[in-house]
């Protein structure tokens, strides 16, 4: 989706595309209607669940992170970016990487271990990674991309680019002092930089309040010298609006921007976060309010009272994302591990 | 040739590099305005602009931080820390971010970064201002480690560090910054990683060190010949890679071997060495390895305690006529 051609350095190795383009790979290849954001939410949502599956069938190993909730946050925001612009992630990365246009080949076979991943099986779910399309990868500490988003920021300044980066992070990462630092930086020195928190309320099992003296995010934004708004991630058409509006003026005026996007997580932190560890810290009553409030649903509601979806292309959308997703599996259960000889590859960059 | 000082040496490396490449810049403390805390970037500023020569608050992971994701994004960034003590808050951002990404994406993208400034120890600059922590480095796969001793290699390492692909750890000494000695002035002088150097030559036994510990190692191979035992000096130069062959070299013609660190003795690159040595070696050791290091204590304040944690000559001499015996 982000091609980088003339800004990607030429020493940056080409990524070698193992697979041709497959019809609707990526729901959100440069189509920002918003049909387009409904079907990249829905093969967000989807490839999820398939993760789940492979995960319990010991296919997929690690941490597995997803995204069911908040598909709208990425959806909303990464099919307005530009060829040059950059992503960075957090270790809840699979939606990025579907958004900014990696193959869902590539992501499953990543996190199946296999050569044929996005980050040739050596990354795994948490590291997913796209340079060429301008997502410099998911990270596994929180409050890790935030200092990373600064330098990229500071390159595209650097170049006098009109480029944006957009960096996610959790409310956890608020409470870093890494994130602080970073926020001063990017406010010091007025980077293009849209920082978006993804406030799902906790940070695993310790929620906001459990956590975080000043509640109220965008005052720390403020406190940095950085514009900062508000908006409801349940909303996907709020999401959509806002982040066209941010990503503008960010281009416009050369500056960062903080976006707070209230959200949900519908399931848990990590696959070992299950119903019964949920208990210790969240009610099935709160998450059955959330879930009421699901930003897939009512996008679906909305596009099918708008007319700009019906329920035959709805269901021809979930027919081709099946299709996708089996795909993507029958891809990377038929890859090769990577072979013992390269272990000691790729430590250094000229290896 | 020109005769510079070690910190004027780096300042050159520096500046040519910049004039080479508009990719590189500079950041950190004090960098721009102020000249730098140990003038080793004096004059940049106004020769580069403050894009290029970019002061920072005093934010150790965002600095690293900015460092990584600049490198990332295809600029080339030499970030400055005030001194190496300072960078223990951005450990994170230089171990688990800029050392591994190629790693973690398979060599898809690299993090072309230096991170410079002075490490070491005296001046009773006491616990937190006065240590060495190169093994952390070192221990670390995906950073390449440079400590220079000369003022020639301070140019050339430097401008090696600047145009590698690979994040490169680059500790200069803050008693070296005075030292002068000859540096090339031609621009495509460089002095490659890997490579020890001989800086005397003898036959009894082999002394090891890097940065100021070539100069305590030489101190002590002049006192040592006066009681006739002839040292060879290996100036290791980059700890990451390291040069076994050179040092292994010189073992099998002298057959002893003295390795000595500035850092904390415990867990430190000599045991490294001397462990590698036993591997590798072990059939050319006529005596058992001596490592010299500092006192494993936190740097006190007092003269007479610091002088006594301090890696010194003396214990250099002491442990060449320990495997003399």
């Amino acid at each position: 989706m982000i091609q980088h051609q003339g800004t990607t350095p030429s020493r940056q190795e080409e990524r070698a595309s193992p697979d041709p383009p497959l019809p609707h790979l990526t729901a959100g290849d440069r189509d920002r209607s918003l049909a387009g954001m409904f079907r990249l939410m829905l093969i967000t949502r989807r490839f999820e669940e398939s993760l789940y599956r492979k995960y319990r069938e010991g296919k997929i190993g690690g941490y597995l992170h997803r995204y069911d909730g908040q598909e709208a946050l990425v959806a909303g925001v990464i099919p307005l970016l530009e060829p040059g612009d950059y992503v960075l992630s957090t270790y809840r990365d699979h939606a990025h990487a579907l958004a900014v246009g990696t193959s869902p080949r590539e992501i499953m076979a990543e996190l199946m271990g296999r050569t044929t991943g996005c980050a040739g099986g050596k990354g795994g779910s948490m590291h997913l990674i796209d340079p060429a399309r301008g997502f410099l990868g998911g990270d596994g500490i929180v409050g890790g991309p935030v200092p990373v988003a600064v330098g990229v920021g500071y390159a595209i300044k650097y170049r006098g680019d009109s480029a944006v980066c957009v960096c996610y992070f959790g409310d956890g990462a608020m409470n870093q002092g890494g994130v602080h630092e970073a926020l001063n930086m990017a406010g010091l020195y007025r980077l293009p930089i849209l920082f978006i928190l993804e406030n799902n309320g906790y940070a695993m099992g310790t929620s906001v309040s459990r956590s975080t003296a000043q509640t109220d995010m965008l005052l720390k934004a403020h406190a940095h010298g950085i514009e900062a708004a508000r908006v409801d991630g349940m909303d996907p058409l709020a999401v959509r609006k806002t982040a066209e509006h941010v990503i503008a003026e960010i281009r416009r005026e050369v500056k960062p921007y903080f976006l707070e996007m209230t959200c949900y997580r519908f399931v848990g932190h990590g696959v070992a976060d299950n119903a019964q560890q949920q208990r210790f810290y969240r009610t099935e009553e709160e998450i059955q309010v959330w879930k009421a409030r699901d930003p897939l649903v009512r996008l679906k509601d909305h596009l099918l009272r708008t007319g700009e979806l019906s329920e035959a292309v709805v269901e021809r959308m979930e027919d081709e994302i099946s299709a996708v997703i089996e795909d993507a599996i029958q891809f990377a259960e038929s890859s090769p591990p990577p072979t013992l000889d390269t272990l000691y590859q790729h430590v250094y960059a000229e290896e | 040739m020109a005769v510079m000082r070690y910190s004027e040496a780096l300042r050159l490396a520096m500046s040519e590099e910049m004039e080479r490449d508009p990719a590189v810049f500079v950041l950190g403390e004090e960098v721009g305005q102020y000249q730098g805390t140990f003038r080793v970037t004096e004059g940049l500023l106004e020769r580069f602009g403050p894009q290029r020569v970019l002061d920072t608050p005093i934010s150790e992971i965002a600095i690293a931080g900015l460092a990584t994701g600049a490198a990332m994004a295809g600029l080339r960034p030499i970030a400055e820390f005030m001194t190496w003590s300072f960078a223990l808050s951005a450990m994170d951002q230089i171990v688990n971010h800029a050392a591994k990404i190629t790693y973690m994406s398979s060599g898809r993208i690299h993090c072309p970064a230096v991170f410079r400034g002075p490490a070491g120890t005296g001046n009773q600059l006491s616990a937190q201002h006065s240590q060495s922590l190169e093994s952390w480095y070192a221990h670390t796969p995906g950073l390449k480690v440079v400590l220079p001793y000369t003022p020639a290699d301070a140019k050339g390492l430097l401008k090696t560090a600047i145009r590698d692909e690979s994040p490169v750890i680059f500790m200069e000494h803050a008693g070296l910054y005075a030292t002068r000695d000859e540096v090339p002035e031609d621009p495509d002088f460089t002095v490659p990683f890997g490579q020890a150097v001989v800086r005397r030559p003898g036959t009894d036994v082999t002394l090891i060190g890097y940065s100021i510990m070539v100069r305590k190692c030489l101190t002590a191979a002049e006192r040592l010949a006066q009681e006739g035992i002839s040292c060879e000096v290996l100036d290791l130069r980059t700890l990451t890679p390291l040069d076994m062959e050179t040092i292994v070299g010189s073992l099998s013609r002298t057959h002893r071997v003295v390795v000595t660190q500035e850092e904390w003795r415990n867990v430190g690159f000599a045991a490294e060495i001397a462990a590698r040595l036993a591997d590798e070696a072990f059939d050319e050791l006529d005596a058992p390895i001596k490592r010299v290091g500092g006192a494993d204590v936190p740097m006190p304040y007092a003269k007479e305690l610091e002088q006594a944690a301090i890696a010194s000559v003396d214990a250099i001499v002491e442990a060449v006529r320990a495997v003399m015996a």
